[in-house]
């Protein structure tokens, strides 16, 4: 069986250890299972984006179809995810 | 020629000089990324580093040149699945039998048996039957000190803040606490028995191995049972609050501090920058400022912040502050010379 195919779009460091390819189709129902998927597709990314509890890291958002998300966020076919580093200026 | 691995806010630099200065940056690597600690591994010569991004968790990355390619070593994370998360990994050392031990926050050690390339959490520790009790300290729970006894591979000293001492005899197996005769002021006089010592640096005296000093959170402290117990020191410094603490290897009566003026106030007191030095044991300190800034200067030198090269009469001391400057004495404390000015602020310098 086929589940949701959405694409997880990555910039920067991200999208360096990803092949240096910033769009992937990925297989999941959540953005966690989108990320988990990605993890395998491209090991390079373990531990970059999700923690060791799966949860996505502090000062990364996550916007599914151009909403704010987080790991347990619903995904539709065809969604586009991105995954960019928070604003975080200020305290760095 | 010294080289210096100096770990920024703003990333990793090289510098290379003779005491006396100048000294240049030789090169940067992690341009922005947080750097808090690099080494060179004595067995292989390769430079390893701990780096935390703010955004992407921390890591430690690998190469053979400061200025060569790192490459991200494998294993630098907690059991999945868990209710916690990597925070920061504060400190990289070289033991015997060319192992390396890397201390992180929330108090976990991690060993490699491959020059860094490959990391193994030591569970005996993450699993310890007190860990529930731990308490962090103001920058987190940090195990920042990591001790080996020359010669004894079986033996190990570890320091966190704030669960005090802890000491291993059966190559990392089981551990026993060291914390007898610290006093925490920062805890009411009757409070109830607790792992909560918020040490700050830990040493040991490679002549003499049974020797050990510690900078504690308001406390100079000697061990001469191996980090079992301790006597307080500090009289005699401006200060007894500070952070980094550094020993010559050729003198077991030897230590160095940089006193801070207080918990409340983290800077040189009274403006003026000086290292002070025993060469009895913490019976009497002597104040090491010549050449170093005198007026106006309030500093905060950090943990990992200072470090020797040499020992005896060709001890090389070097300490880095957050203002970004980095100092050092050729001479063993006697003069001091600026190596570098302006760099981003200074967690870290280290010696290769």
């Amino acid at each position: 069986m086929i589940g949701i195919v959405a694409t997880v779009r990555l910039r920067g460091p991200l999208k360096r250890l990803a092949g240096d390819r910033s769009e992937h189709a990925v297989e999941g129902s959540t953005v966690g299972d989108l990320l988990r998927a990605l993890e395998r597709d491209q090991p390079a990314l373990s531990g970059w984006i999700l923690d060791e509890r799966g949860r996505v890291r502090r000062h990364i958002n996550v916007f599914v179809a151009g909403e704010p998300g987080s790991e347990d966020t619903p995904v539709s076919a065809g969604d586009a995810v991105d995954v960019l580093p928070a604003i975080s200026g200020g305290a760095q | 020629m010294t080289e210096l691995l100096v770990g920024t806010k703003k990333g990793l630099f090289a510098l290379e000089g003779e005491p006396g200065g100048p000294y240049e940056v030789t090169a940067r690597a992690f341009d922005g990324e947080p750097v808090e600690y690099a080494m060179r591994d004595p067995a292989t010569g390769r430079v390893v580093a701990t780096v935390t991004s703010p955004f992407y968790g921390p890591k430690i990355f690998c190469a053979d040149e400061p200025g060569g390619e790192f490459a991200q070593a494998e294993g630098i994370e907690l059991p999945e699945d868990g209710d916690k998360a990597l925070e920061r990994m504060w400190v990289i050392v070289a033991g015997e039998d060319g192992v390396l031990y890397a201390g992180g926050d929330p108090g976990v050690l991690f060993t490699s048996t491959d020059g860094g390339a490959s990391w193994e959490l030591v569970r005996s520790l993450w699993d310890h039957p007190t860990r529930p009790e731990w308490k962090p300290g103001g920058g987190g729970l940090c195990l920042h000190s990591i001790v080996p006894w020359p010669g004894e591979p079986d033996k190990l000293a570890l320091a966190m803040s704030a669960v005090g001492v802890w000491l291993t005899d059966d190559r990392l197996q089981t551990w026993r606490n060291g914390n007898d005769g610290l006093v925490a002021r920062y805890l009411p006089e009757d409070a109830a028995p607790s792992l909560t010592f918020c040490v700050h640096d830990l040493h040991r005296a490679p002549r003499r191995p049974e020797r050990m000093f510690m900078q504690f959170h308001g406390g100079v402290y000697r061990s001469d049972d191996a980090g079992s117990s301790w006597t307080a020191i500090g009289d005699g410094l401006p200060s007894d609050f500070g952070f980094p603490m550094v020993l010559d290897p050729a003198d077991p009566d030897s230590a160095y501090v940089i006193p801070l003026a207080a918990d409340s106030d983290r800077v040189t007191p009274g403006g003026r920058v000086r290292v002070y030095e025993t060469r009895d044991a913490g019976e009497t300190w002597t104040a090491r400022g010549e050449g170093l800034p005198a007026e106006n200067a309030y500093l905060t030198i950090l943990r990992q912040a200072l470090d020797r090269a040499g020992e005896g009469e060709s001890l090389e001391l070097y300490f880095g502050a957050t203002s970004g400057s980095v100092f050092g004495s050729g001479d063993a404390g006697a003069s001091w010379f600026t190596v570098a000015e302006h760099l981003p602020p200074v967690y870290s310098v280290r010696t290769a």
